[in-house]
């Protein structure tokens, strides 16, 4: 189903488990990676959705800044507060070009002692360090992390399943996270993790080196409540849940305003605020969010099909007249939902909710409505 | 009652001058859960390999070909109703289309069982 590619595909450390497990392998990123284990992608997005899938996510870039300008200095990149972030807390962030374009979305956490860790798209991230580096390296360390490998554990009965093995994840709340210790009967494994993910769901995406990932992802498998999930599900529940996708929802020629990405941007970086603009971009971005009418400009939005098609990524969307208002950059039929769901960018004056405009599927009129993110409720635990 | 293949991963059951249409389970398996099928106008006619149909997956959507030249006699509302159908039932429950053959003879450039076996199992 996806196009080869030329160079040889990397591999993760769990390659060998994903091929006992029966795994179907695609090219993604650059890696082999499980797109879906013989239960497929309906019965692993279900599964997540109601106890614990785990997900191999060792294609993602992991690195740290360190020193005591390090926060200061990444703020000169994202448009996000990062120096009033509190230890032990993470945070999303947005990798801009001069043009308030997006290079990159990401997470970054505040280990304390002047360290940042932080974790970018697989696609992106051999650009994303060689510009950090380029930018801000002089004013403190980047450190590529290649060793390392990253799982995520993801669903109601995720901490259930990892608290067994490392007792006080569960304390944890949503976006903190700490160094835990995850013993496996036979092992002790030390992991950094946090409590977070990309489905919507409560759970915990964790950090560990590679020569150890294997063993923790077999001892995970063990417990009752978690299966394997592919990255066909992840697609689906990151959607359901809203979630951006860098490549398709979100690229260089897109900026945070259009992308609906404001919730991304404190107010201490904003117009009047703190420590306003000084980030790549500023003077456009802060423009942009001056204007509130933005007339003439495009919005991200969510879209509901009034009609049981799927409409999929760069499908033309239309207002009643035939007049092309916008393109849709993710959809499918959300599982959980059970309704064709996308995203995608229409001039502002179709982003109200409950507008109504047409896809244009296979050359077909599908009715959509304009409609609330996220599509399924988020189940975060706050505590 | 004859089974042919094509390389489109499709199957006809022919029956005299009407055969009916689907996916093989190789096409089933390589889509995975088979959540929304677009069928043909009753009544339509079609070239052998125009498009006919869509058959989609959540991860993906394939168009499903005219494997011969013909008029649709009637198509598969269960399975427009329920599109798993043609993963848990691919030949048979599963179907998509019947076709009123206008040209027989575009038969014999289909595959027989032996073939497509051998075919699907190297693509």
């Amino acid at each position: 189903m996806s196009a080869p590619t030329e160079s040889p595909l990397l591999t993760t450390p769990l390659n060998a488990l994903h091929i006992e497990l029966g795994a179907r392998m695609v090219p993604f990123a650059g890696y082999s990676m499980p797109v879906q284990y013989p239960s497929g992608l309906m019965a692993e997005h279900h599964h997540t959705r109601k106890a614990a899938g785990l997900f191999d996510v060792s294609h993602m870039g992991q690195l740290r800044l360190v020193g005591p300008d390090a926060a200061a200095a990444f703020e000169t990149l994202i448009p996000v507060d990062v120096i009033d972030l509190p230890v032990g807390k993470q945070r999303y962030g947005l990798l801009l070009n001069d043009e308030g374009g997006i290079i990159d979305d990401l997470m970054f956490f505040n280990k304390g002692n002047n360290e940042l860790f932080v974790i970018v798209n697989g696609a992106c991230k051999v650009g994303d360090i060689a510009h950090i580096q380029a930018k801000i390296g002089s004013r403190c360390e980047v450190i590529p992390m290649p060793e390392m490998a990253l799982l995520a554990l993801q669903g109601p009965q995720a901490v259930t399943a990892l608290s067994r093995l490392a007792p006080g994840v569960e304390k944890l709340v949503f976006m903190t996270g700490g160094n835990f210790t995850v013993d496996t009967g036979t092992q002790k494994i030390d992991v950094f993790l946090t409590r977070s993910g990309y489905t919507g769901e409560d759970g915990f995406e964790i950090s560990v080196h590679s020569s150890q990932t294997e063993l923790l992802a077999r001892a995970l498998l063990a417990q009752p409540e978690v299966k394997p999930i592919g990255l066909g599900a992840r697609n689906s529940l990151r959607l359901e849940a809203g979630l951006c996708l860098y490549g398709n929802d979100i690229d260089e020629t897109t900026h945070p305003v259009e992308a609906n990405l404001l919730w991304a941007m404190q107010k201490v970086r904003r117009a009047g605020g703190a420590r306003e603009g000084g980030f790549p971009g500023a003077t456009k971005i802060l423009a942009e969010l001056a204007d509130s009418t933005r007339a003439g400009g495009r919005k991200r939005v969510g879209l509901i099909a009034l009609e049981r098609v799927p409409v999929r990524d760069h499908t033309e969307l239309q207002d009643g007249q035939g007049n092309r208002i916008g393109e849709v950059t993710s959809g499918l039929l959300g599982p959980t939902i059970d309704k064709p769901v996308a995203m995608g960018y229409v001039d502002v004056a179709f982003s109200a909710l409950g507008t109504q405009v047409v896809a244009m599927v296979r050359g077909k009129p599908v009715p959509m409505a304009v409609s609330a993110m996220p599509f399924v409720p988020t189940n975060y635990f706050r505590g | 009652m004859t089974i042919k293949y094509t390389p489109d991963h499709e199957w006809l059951k022919i029956d005299g001058s009407t055969a009916v249409v689907g996916i093989t389970h190789h096409a089933q398996d390589a889509l995975g859960d088979v959540v929304f099928v677009d069928l043909p106008e009753v009544g339509k006619t079609f070239a052998a390999k125009d498009i006919a149909g869509v058959v989609e997956s959540v991860k993906a959507a394939a168009d499903v070909y005219m494997p011969v030249t013909g008029e649709i006699t009637e198509v598969n509302e269960a399975l427009r109703a329920d599109p798993s159908l043609a993963n848990s039932d691919p030949l048979g429950a599963g179907w998509f289309f019947k076709v009123k053959l206008s040209n027989a003879s575009e038969l014999d450039a289909l595959m027989d069982e032996t073939s497509y076996t051998t075919f699907s199992a190297n693509a």
